[in-house]
């Protein structure tokens, strides 16, 4: 390993990728699983694509990601964003479905509309199950990590990166260091999550 | 506000075989301001559809409701729904349930505080305006959603049996926190209920429904004071008509 990649920031050059391709497929998978979770129609077209998409592993978008995105950041992030995207929409939408009808004819009596009925009847209706969703999704996009930096090399630092020099160079101790870190990094985030999952759903 | 429902018929399609079902036909009522009517009938007579239609949840197949002998496009301006089940939204505390109306109303956050205030401690939730739904007795969460829905200030008030899922004691207190608030705010109340006793305690007028497709069958107009004595001889006759009338529709 050259001098100066230090561990931190193998470390902290990943957890910025992960978080990165983590918050776009948030930002679009939840908005998106509530529309697709209160309209059936929307909901019957779009699913039988999900579902195609769905079990393409992310590494077989590694290609396509080069291709489109070049080596580097934006593909390591697109790799990621798959890994997070399917369970965190699939999720959402589990969630709207499961909120029981009568609370949006109730909100409707009390005068809410379309809007209203989104922000406030589906969104926290179904938040339990978006931060499960979300829980899994980060798991996954953790899990992706070492094969979107295959493609996210140029900085020479991340811990999939790391591995693989280490593996070049054959050190397997190092590669079993950052496979250790991997695993407590990703339990760690768990953890938060779970944290802030009791946190925001204390009125179950 | 007085409320007229004319001629009204709701058929749907029914989602098991395709077929049409008539849940209410011709459907002729006409409620006075600040009246306390109840509807009667056995179970799957359309009441529900009824109150879901007057609500603006649902629109008739035919015929009109008219509130002040005008058409309404908005109902829940002028009409509020009490579900028997609450209803009520689990990640929102009582008081952020009670005040959701005033949300929808674009009310800002302070007055819709001072007035959720109010109404927590008229329905006598003082101790509870920051618990959770779920840490509530049935009763009480009945209580948030009455309070729920007068907060908006309807004129007219729909209950679908809304003291159904209580347990008798509560089922009485309840109906007499009920009369109370009727006598306070002189709202229009229709009440639904499968009980007998319960519409003749609580109404002025007792509409019969008939099977499916529901219809009118007979309205009785029950002129004694409040409170009313349930074991009384007036009481029991008219008790014992009803009584009649839903036996015949196999109730």
């Amino acid at each position: 390993m050259p001098s100066g990649y230090l561990l931190h920031n193998h470390c902290l050059q990943s957890l910025y990728r992960v978080f990165a391709g983590f918050f776009i497929a948030a930002l679009l998978a939840i908005p998106l699983g509530i529309i697709m979770g209160w309209s059936r129609s929307l909901r019957e077209s779009v699913t039988p694509l999900i579902e195609v998409l769905r079990p393409v592993p992310p590494l077989a978008w590694i290609p396509l990601a080069i291709l489109w995105f070049g080596i580097g950041f934006k593909s390591s992030v697109f790799i990621i964003f798959l890994g997070c995207f399917f369970p965190i929409i699939l999720s959402t939408i589990s969630g709207v479905l499961s909120i029981d009808s009568i609370l949006i004819d109730a909100s409707k009596t009390l005068g809410a509309r379309k809007k209203e009925i989104f922000l406030k009847v589906l969104t926290p209706g179904s938040l339990p199950s978006i931060l499960t969703g979300l829980r899994i999704g980060l798991g996954i996009g953790w899990m992706t990590l070492v094969a979107a930096e295959f493609t996210g090399v140029r900085s020479g630092y991340g811990l999939g990166y790391m591995i693989m020099t280490a593996r070049d160079i054959q050190r397997p101790d190092e590669v079993i260091a950052g496979m250790a870190i991997i695993g407590l990094i990703g339990y760690s985030l768990d953890l938060l999550l779970r944290g802030i999952e009791s946190r925001l759903l204390i009125w179950r | 506000m007085s409320l007229e429902l004319i001629h009204l018929d709701k058929t749907y399609i029914s989602k098991e075989d395709g077929k049409e079902v008539e849940a209410l036909k011709d459907i002729d009522i006409r409620i006075e301001e600040g009246e306390f009517v109840s509807l009667i009938g056995p179970s799957g007579c359309g009441k529900t559809t009824l109150l879901r239609i007057i609500s603006g949840l649902e629109k008739p197949s035919g015929g009109k409701i008219l509130i002040d002998s005008q058409d309404v496009d908005e109902p829940w301006l002028q009409v509020g729904l009490v579900f028997q089940e609450f209803a009520l939204f689990p990640w929102r505390t009582v008081r952020e349930n009670i005040e959701f109306g005033l949300e929808m109303k674009g009310i800002s956050p302070e007055e819709r505080g001072k007035k959720a205030a109010e109404y927590v401690s008229w329905f006598g939730l003082d101790d509870f305006g920051n618990r959770y739904p779920k840490e509530l007795s049935g009763g009480m969460k009945q209580r948030v959603a009455i309070a729920r829905t007068l907060i908006n200030d309807p004129k007219i008030i729909l209950m679908d049996e809304p003291f159904g899922a209580l347990d008798s004691q509560t089922r009485l207190s309840q109906e007499e926190f009920l009369l109370n608030l009727w006598d306070r705010t002189k709202k229009t109340i229709l009440f639904v209920t499968h009980n007998v006793d319960e519409a003749l305690s609580l109404s002025q007028k007792v509409i019969v429904f008939s099977r499916r497709p529901g219809t009118v069958k007979k309205i009785f107009f029950i002129a004694l004071d409040y409170p009313r004595d349930v074991n009384s001889d007036v009481f029991n006759g008219v008790r014992r008509e009803i009584l009649e009338y839903l036996t015949e529709e196999g109730m």
